[in-house]
């Protein structure tokens, strides 16, 4: 069992969870990941490292409510337990001296580029970090990236918060003005895609962090196969990071959603279950 | 005067085919005590037991068939867990008609005693009477050394029971989150029940075994640092859990499986319980599984259970080739699946949604004898042809995992990406690091596991003392 040490809210529906997991924290690394299974029956799913800190031997996730098993997370409070947490797996981010990185994050992935930056940053790199949200009230963190970045640009899609629009727009005209040498992309698949088509033309080597599903998350089930550059990788073991150039981006979304059925049937049968609790109580 | 042979197998009750491929309880019942009595009396109890030569753990098997035949299962069960400490797992899963049945001597006359089924009694018995089961002696020395087992399957579980009792101290890392490797994750709950294999871990523990889960080595830990952290020597099990693919067009449409995926779904994660259990697996209706060894068939019975109307087997040379066992090619086919032999897939189907609806394949015919001494399947031009399915499960086999060998310096491997490892003590080409099973022989069977962890306890505590 895992302790969640404590828990924050981040948005109504993203939440952080500071985990005991000495064993992890050790060895954790900018851009690996967890395996996370909430209870018995519970599926595992992977989570990105957001952060550790080995001396309280503790590992930060954030997460997203989508379906059954993220809200059952959810549920779970500072002080109670996660029954699995295993880690840290998947190959670390790419650190070195590059020269400029921008870092670009939407939604609940702000929190995991923050360590990559920050690794980044130490790595004697000028780092310009792009965060973007679909609106005013869902921005976190932005003191935080902005305090391992040495530029920070915020946008949310509908404009009540600083920049309008999505991120390839601050993107692109970064690319434009300065010269950047790598850029690093993490959130939702069709973020990272264009993300990935707006550098291409300026050849700029472009990370993301591909999110496929996955059941074991260290090499045993072949789940999580995406193709890049034509070839067939596993992104729990090969990745999760990939040259955004090379991904077969149809794929991964159409794989994505494999379980489609399944998971509108689990959220059902999750609710009910979760609302007989509740009148229970 | 000699006794009469008998030559009629007691035959072992099983669920009929119509209802068992509706559900995942176990297909063989096992024995009743009056016909595991009759079926030990059929034992000649031979000075120079041929069968014993067929076990890879030598079990005595005359020895405990008679205790069997004298209605003394306490000493039947004390001679069985001599030389074998998962009877219940190996009664059941043992290829016993490569094994033990084949050298036994009633073996040329079509029918050797069911060593297997005996075996699989006794060890049913004792569970069924733990207040009278014998005791287990365990010799604890005092000032044993510390021993890292990484990996929880047959090979870790073995070497691990055999170390603690020899008095060391025995920590298991498993990966994943429950003990067992490929019991718990692969061989589906009708041929193994997992409370079986849940009984053998829980008696591992119960010696003083501590198993640690969610322990990725290579990834937590690496091999070098668990020497480093304190433990004396460590012994290598993660098994060959790779899967394989095709690598033919059309394989990372959706409803492809790895057999490993989708036995993995199936029953470590019970997604034939979905939605109470949170994982799910697609139920096909019309369903591919491609091999022909215990994968394939069990990979293509969990199908049919989870409700498909036709599972084929597509296997590219002819049945006399297929390496599943005879018993379990015979179940798929007493429960309806539908062998497609000498067949091989070409390509994979999609639909505008991403999903496998077709398979085209072509025929083969079967040529010279190749390495492996089987004839070589070729193929035959212009017998493309294609089936329709909706899901497809591919069972080629498994390599090594590299997580291990690629976090280790100085580990030699094979050529076949296994870790090279002495056959007789398990030895590997670093200093205090020992290897078995499917890691070192690539993927084989329960019981050649076992022994390679039977060896390297041996050779490890051999060692431990000498150091002492
Ligand atoms: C390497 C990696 C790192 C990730 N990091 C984060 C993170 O830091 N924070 C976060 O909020 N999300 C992260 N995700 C995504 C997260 O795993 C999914 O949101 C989660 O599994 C959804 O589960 P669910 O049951 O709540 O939703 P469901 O209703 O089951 O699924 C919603 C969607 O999530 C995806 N998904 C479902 N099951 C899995 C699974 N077992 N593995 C992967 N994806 C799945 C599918 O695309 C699906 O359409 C990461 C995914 C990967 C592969
Ligand atoms: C579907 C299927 C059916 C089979 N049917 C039969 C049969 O009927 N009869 C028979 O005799 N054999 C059968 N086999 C083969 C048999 O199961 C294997 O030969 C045997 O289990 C190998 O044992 P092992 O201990 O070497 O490895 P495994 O059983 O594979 O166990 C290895 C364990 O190590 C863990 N592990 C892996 N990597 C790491 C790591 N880095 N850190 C920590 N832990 C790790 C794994 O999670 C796993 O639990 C079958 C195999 C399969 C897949
Ligand atoms: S362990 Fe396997 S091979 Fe040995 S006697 Fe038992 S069934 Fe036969
Ligand atoms: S060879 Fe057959 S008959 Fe002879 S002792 Fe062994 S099991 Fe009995
Ligand atoms: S998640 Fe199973 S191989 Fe990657």
């Amino acid at each position: 069992m895992y302790r969640v040490l404590a828990r924050e809210d981040l948005t109504p529906e993203i939440h952080l969870f500071r985990v005991e997991a000495p064993g992890v924290a050790r060895k954790a690394q900018a851009g690996q990941f967890v395996i996370v299974r909430s209870d018995e029956k519970g599926e595992r799913i992977p989570l990105t490292i957001a952060d550790w800190d080995e001396k309280e031997g503790s590992v930060t996730v954030v997460f997203m409510e989508v379906g059954a098993t993220t809200r059952k997370l959810s549920c779970v409070n500072a002080g109670e337990a996660i029954l699995d947490f295993v880690g840290p797996l998947g190959r670390p981010t790419e650190i070195e001296k590059f020269g400029t990185v921008a870092c670009v994050a939407g939604g609940f992935a702000i929190a995991t580029i923050v360590p990559i930056a920050r690794a980044m940053r130490e790595a004697g790199n000028r780092v310009v970090s792009i965060m973007g949200f679909r609106t005013r009230d869902l921005v976190f963190w932005e003191d935080r990236l902005g305090s391992v970045s040495d530029e920070l640009i915020v946008s949310t899609d509908d404009g009540s918060y600083k920049r309008k629009g999505l991120v390839t727009e601050p993107l692109k005209e970064l690319l434009q003005n300065t010269r950047i040498d790598r850029v690093i992309a993490i959130g939702p698949t069709v973020m990272m895609k264009f993300c990935s088509l707006t550098t291409k033309p300026f050849h700029v080597k472009t990370i993301v962090s591909l999110n496929p599903i996955m059941v074991d998350g260290t090499g045993m089930c072949g789940c999580c196969r995406v193709s890049v550059g034509e070839e067939t990788k596993f992104a729990c073991v090969d990745g999760p990071d990939f040259d955004g150039h090379e991904v077969d981006w149809d794929l991964l979304m159409s794989r994505q959603r494999a379980y489609l059925e399944e998971e509108k049937e689990a959220s059902a049968f999750w609710e009910a279950a979760c609302s007989g609790a509740k009148n229970h109580a | 005067m000699p006794k009469k042979v008998n030559l009629n197998r007691v035959p072992i009750p099983k669920q009929e085919p119509a209802a068992r491929k509706k559900n995942f309880s176990e297909v063989a019942l096992g024995y009743g005590e009056e016909e595991a009595i009759e079926e030990a009396s059929r034992c000649l109890q031979c000075p120079k037991p041929t069968c014993k030569d067929g076990c890879p753990v030598n079990v005595d098997i005359p020895e405990f068939i008679e205790a069997v035949r004298d209605r003394n299962m306490v000493e039947a069960v004390r001679i069985l867990k001599g030389k074998n400490s998962l009877p219940g797992i190996c009664g059941r899963v043992c290829p016993q008609e490569t094994q033990c049945e084949e050298r036994c001597a009633l073996a040329k006359k079509g029918a050797p005693v069911a060593i297997g089924r005996l075996e699989r009694y006794v060890a049913d018995w004792e569970r069924a009477h733990p207040e009278l089961a014998a005791k287990q002696e365990v010799d604890y020395v005092a000032g044993g050394r510390k021993v890292a087992v990484v990996g929880s399957g047959p090979a870790g579980l073995t070497c691990a029971a055999d170390l603690v009792k020899m008095g060391h101290e025995v920590t298991i890392f498993e990966a994943l989150h429950v003990a067992g490797g490929v019991l718990m994750y692969g061989i589906p709950e009708f041929r193994l029940p997992k409370q079986i294999v849940q009984g053998e871990v829980d008696y591992v523990k119960s010696l003083g075994v501590e198993i640690k889960l969610d322990h990725v080595i290579g990834k937590i830990a690496t091999a070098d640092e668990l020497l480093e952290s304190g433990y004396d020597a460590v012994f290598l099990a993660p098994g060959a859990g790779a899967p394989m693919f095709l690598s033919i067009p059309g394989e990372n449409l959706n409803n492809v499986y790895s057999a490993n995926e989708f036995l993995t779904r199936t029953n470590l994660m019970k997604a034939y319980l979905f939605p109470r259990w949170d994982t799910p697996v697609k139920r096909g209706r019309r369903v591919a599984v491609f091999g022909g060894g215990n994968v394939a068939m069990d990979a293509s019975r969990c199908a049919l259970r989870l409700g498909a109307e036709e599972v084929y087997v597509i296997y590219r040379r002819s049945k006399v080739e297929m390496p599943a066992r005879l018993e379990e090619r015979e179940n798929a086919e007493e429960e309806g699946v539908i062998f497609r032999l000498l067949t091989n897939p070409k390509s994979f189907m999609g639909d505008e949604q991403g999903r496998v609806r077709a398979v085209e394949c072509y025929e083969m015919e079967l040529g010279e004898p190749d390495d492996s001494g089987r004839r070589r399947p070729i193929r035959k031009p212009g017998t493309e042809h294609s089936i329709e399915i909706d899901t497809a499960i591919v069972a080629l086999g498994t390599r090594p995992n590299p997580i291990i060998p690629s976090t280790t310096e100085g580990l030699e491997l094979t050529r076949w990406g296994t870790i090279r490892a002495d056959e007789a003590t398990g030895r590997t080409s670093r200093d205090r690091i020992w290897c078995g099973g499917d890691m070192a022989t690539g993927a084989a069977t329960v019981i050649s596991a076992m022994g390679a962890g039977k060896r390297a306890a041996a050779d490890i505590d051999a060692y431990l003392r000498e150091k002492r």
